[in-house]
C-alpha cells in the first residue's frame, strides 16, 4: 500500500520522478598520508544511480566504496572527475550542497554512533525538516511530517516513539529512525552505508524489506554500500564491484552474481558461506596499500587466474598494461579484466555478457 | 567405561541479579563437544549464547548465579578449586572473545602478549623456546613471524583476529571457545579466519565451540549446531540438516535470513522475522517464541515446549512439528 502521506502536496516535484539521476565519472579522491605518499582512495570510479532502482556497491574494506558514497553527497572533494545530479555538475557552494542533500540523503553506518544520544527520536527526525525549512512549504505541521516519516520507516504507531532516546531503542529501531530522518526531507535518492552489518540476522531481513518497499512505493533510488553479496542478491537491481578505488565489474545483479566474469568477483562469490556449487577461492592477504597501486591490472598480485597460469596468454598485459575505467553506463554487464577481454576476442562464444 | 566427552554441559542455568529483578540469561542448556568436533551455537543478541561461552571457563560476572554442570574431561568446572581452574584456563580450554579487536593491549608488541600466556602457564621456558613457539603459532594462523614485533595498531582487523587465535592456541588447549570470531570482518578475511580455525580442528584434533548469529557460517564449518532462543535450546542437530531443513520455526527464520546467492526464491524477497526477542525478566508462560512465530497456535501457550528427539540425531522444542502443515508451508519445506 503506497504511503501517500509522505508525498509532497501542491506543485512541488514528486518523489517518483524517475529522471532523477546521480552519476560520477572518472572520480579520483586522494588523501595525504604521514609518510608523504598519496593514498588514492578513488582512482577513476564511474557509477550511476537513478530513482526507482537499488544499486549495490560491494567490495572488501579498503576498496573505496565508502569514499565513493561520501563523494556522491559532497562530503569528500575529488581531485578529478565529475559528479552530476540530474544532468548538471555538482554545485560545491554551501547553498548548492544543501540543495543537493535535500534530494540525496546519506544513511550512515552504525546507527548508535550516528544518532545524537541527547536528542529524542522526534528531534532527530525533525532536524532535516528544520534545516531545509520544509514545514512551512508543505502546509502541514512538523508533527505530522515527523509522524509520516517514522511510519514510512515502519515505526508504528509513530507517536509512541517521539520522546524516546536512542539508548532506549533496539538496534533495528535505531536503524529505522535513521532512515526516517533521511525520508523526512522527501529525498529522491538514499545512500545507505552498510545498513544491516551491525544488526541481528532476524532484523536484517526487515530492514532490507523496508528499502525495497521505499523503492517500490515512493520510487526512491537506493545505493547500498556493503560487503555482503547475499544482501545484493536480496534487494539490488544492479551491482558494482569495487577493488582498490575502481569499479572492476558491474551490471544487472542476476548476471553478475550468477555468471561473474572478473576473477575478483568470482573469488568474493566463492567464499559466501553455503555456496556448495563453488570451490572456495580464498585470496591471500588483503587489499594492497592505496599509496602503492600495483601496475597493470590493480588486482594482479592477488589474482588466482594469474597465479594458476590460466591467464598466461595475457600475463604481460596483466602486469604492465593498465585497464580503462569502466563506464558508469547503467545498462549491460561490464568487466575490467585482460583475461576476459582476451577470451572475448579469441572465442566470443566462451564468455556470455 | 567410555571416555567422558571433552565438554559436557548439563542443565545449565545462569541468572543475573539486576536492579530490575532477576534476569535468567541461560535456562537449562545441555550441550556436548567431542574432540575433533566443531559445535556451533546460533541465536540473536540476548539469547544467552555469550553468557554460555563465558560460563564454560567460569568467567561470568559476579552478579551471576550459576547452577548445573560444566564437565571438562569429566571434571566439573563450576565446583573446581581455584588452582585446578587456573590450570584448565588457557592450557585446557581457551576463549577467543567477541570484539577481540579491542582485547589486545595497545602498548605491547604482539609477540610479548603471546609470550605472557606461555610464561604464566608453562613456567621455566627458555627465551629461545618461547620465541620459537611464537613463530610457530603465528605461522599456524597464516601470519609472518616478523609480525611478532608489530604493535596492534599496525595490524588490520583480520590480522588482529588471527593474533587472538594464535594466543588462544599458545598453551595447546584441547578446547577452543570462539565467540563471534568473524563478526565485523570482511567476507574474504572471514573466509581466511574460518579456514585457519577448521584446519586447526582437523590437524590437531581440538574440540571447538563456535558462537555466531550467522547460521550460514556455522553450517559451513560445524558438525553440529545448537540454536538458542531466550536462554533455551530450541533446536539441535547435524549442521547441514539444521541449516537446510530446520525443524523449529525460529531456526527456519535464522536460516532464511542469509539467502543462497543464485536462489530465485530469495530475489527481491529478503526474509525477516518481525518483532523483538522477549525481555527475559518478564517471560510469559508458554513457548517464548510464540509472539513472533508464524506457526503459533493455542497449543503453544500453556507450557514451554520440551526438547523432543527426532530421527537422524535431531532434537527440537516445538509442539507443532508433528502437526500437518498448510500447503504453503509444505512447498517451502520441499524447496529447502
Amino acid at each position: 500500500m503506497p504511503d501517500a502521506s509522505l508525498r509532497p502536496s501542491g506543485a512541488e516535484t514528486t518523489t517518483t520522478d524517475r529522471t532523477a539521476e546521480l552519476s560520477a565519472t572518472g572520480l579520483r579522491v586522494e588523501f595525504p598520508t604521514r609518510s608523504g605518499r598519496v593514498a588514492r582512495a578513488l582512482d577513476g570510479a564511474d557509477l550511476t544511480v537513478r530513482a526507482g532502482e537499488v544499486v549495490a556497491l560491494v567490495g572488501e574494506s579498503g576498496s573505496g566504496k565508502t569514499t565513493l558514497a561520501r563523494s556522491l553527497v559532497g562530503l569528500t572533494r575529488p581531485v578529478a572527475g565529475e559528479i552530476r545530479w540530474e544532468g548538471r555538475p555538482m554545485d560545491r557552494s554551501t547553498r548548492g550542497l544543501k540543495a543537493l542533500r535535500r534530494h540525496v540523503q546519506l544513511v550512515l553506518q552504525d546507527p548508535l554512533g550516528a544518532l545524537n544520544p541527547r536528542h529524542t527520536v522526534y528531534e532527530s527526525v525533525a532536524e532535516g525538516l528544520r534545516i531545509h525549512k520544509l514545514v512551512a512549504r508543505s502546509g502541514r505541521t512538523e508533527t505530522e511530517l515527523v509522524a509520516a516519516a517514522l511510519s514510512s520507516a515502519g515505526l508504528r504507531p509513530p507517536e509512541s516513539l517521539f520522546l524516546r532516546y536512542p539508548h532506549e531503542l533496539s538496534g533495528g529501531q535505531r536503524q529505522r529512525v535513521l532512515i526516517a530522518g533521511a525520508l523526512a526531507v522527501q529525498p529522491q535518492l538514499l545512500i545507505a552505508d552498510e545498513p544491516v552489518s551491525s544488526l541481528d540476522a532476524s532484523i536484517r531481513g526487515e530492514i532490507l524489506a523496508l528499502l525495497l518497499k521505499l523503492r517500490d512505493e515512493l520510487g526512491l533510488g537506493v545505493l547500498v554500500v556493503t560487503h555482503d553479496l547475499g544482501l545484493a542478491w536480496n534487494i539490488a537491481d544492479r551491482i558494482a564491484v569495487m577493488y582498490l578505488g575502481r569499479v572492476v565489474e558491474a551490471g544487472p545483479t542476476e548476471e553478475v552474481l550468477t555468471d561473474p566474469q572478473h576473477p575478483y568477483t568470482q573469488a568474493l562469490l566463492s567464499v559466501v558461506p553455503e555456496m556448495d556449487r563453488l570451490e572456495p577461492i580464498v585470496l591471500r592477504g588483503e587489499i594492497p596499500d592505496p599509496t602503492r597501486i600495483p601496475s597493470g591490472c590493480r588486482f594482479h598480485p592477488r589474482c588466482p587466474a594469474l597465479a594458476s597460469g590460466e591467464a598466461d596468454p595475457v600475463a604481460d598485459a596483466c602486469r604492465g598494461t593498465s585497464l580503462p575505467v569502466l563506464s558508469g553506463d547503467p545498462n549491460g554487464h561490464r568487466c575490467a579484466c585482460h583475461l576476459v577481454d582476451w577470451r572475448l576476442s579469441t572465442d566470443p562464444e566462451e564468455v556470455s555478457s | 567405561m567410555t571416555d567422558p566427552s571433552l565438554l559436557e554441559i548439563r542443565d545449565l542455568h545462569v541468572t543475573y541479579a539486576t536492579g530490575e529483578g532477576a534476569l535468567p540469561a541461560v535456562r537449562g542448556v545441555d550441550l556436548t563437544v567431542d574432540r575433533g568436533q566443531i559445535v556451533g551455537v546460533a541465536g540473536e543478541s540476548g539469547c544467552g549464547k555469550s553468557t554460555l561461552a563465558s560460563t564454560i571457563l567460569r568467567l561470568q560476572p559476579v552478579n551471576a548465579t550459576v547452577t548445573g554442570e560444566v564437565r571438562f574431561n569429566g571434571r566439573d568446572i563450576l565446583t573446581m578449586k581455584w588452582g585446578e581452574l587456573r590450570a584448565v584456563r588457557w592450557a585446557g580450554a581457551s576463549i577467543v572473545f567477541q570484539g577481540a579487536l579491542h582485547s589486545l593491549n595497545p602498548v605491547h608488541r604482539i609477540g610479548a602478549q603471546i609470550a605472557e600466556a606461555l610464561h604464566v602457564h608453562s613456567s621455566g621456558l627458555g627465551e629461545t623456546t618461547v620465541t620459537g613457539r611464537i613463530d610457530e603459532l603465528l605461522g599456524q594462523v597464516g601470519l609472518d613471524p616478523e609480525r611478532a614485533r608489530a604493535y596492534p595498531h599496525q595490524l588490520s582487523g583480520g590480522q588482529k583476529q588471527r593474533v587472538m587465535i594464535a594466543m588462544a592456541l599458545a598453551c595447546d588447549p584441547e578446547l577452543v571457545v570462539a565467540d563471534e570470531p568473524t563478526t565485523a570482518l570482511d567476507v574474504m578475511v572471514q573466509a581466511q579466519v574460518l579456514s585457519v580455525l577448521s584446519d586447526l580442528v582437523r590437524d590437531r584434533g581440538v574440540g571447538m565451540l563456535m558462537i555466531s548469529h550467522d547460521l550460514s557460517v556455522l553450517a559451513d564449518l560445524c558438525d553440529r549446531i545448537t540454536v538458542m532462543y531466550a536462554g533455551r535450546v530450541v533446536e539441535e542437530g547435524p549442521a547441514a540438516k539444521v541449516f537446510a531443513d530446520p525443524l523449529h520455526p525460529y531456526a527456519g527464520a535464522l536460516s532464511a535470513a542469509f539467502p543462497r546467492v543464485g536462489d530465485p526464491a530469495a530475489r527481491f524477497a529478503p526474509a525477516g522475522l518481525p518483532g523483538d526477542p522477549p525481555d527475559p525478566r518478564h517471560l510469559a508462560g508458554g513457548c517464548s517464541f510464540a509472539p513472533r512465530c508464524p506457526r503459533a497456535a493455542d497449543v503453544c501457550l500453556p507450557a514451554e515446549p520440551e526438547l523432543v528427539t527426532y530421527a537422524e540425531g535431531r532434537a527440537a522444542a516445538c509442539v507443532r512439528i508433528g502437526e500437518p502443515r498448510s500447503p504453503a508451508e509444505r512447498s517451502r519445506d520441499h524447496h529447502a
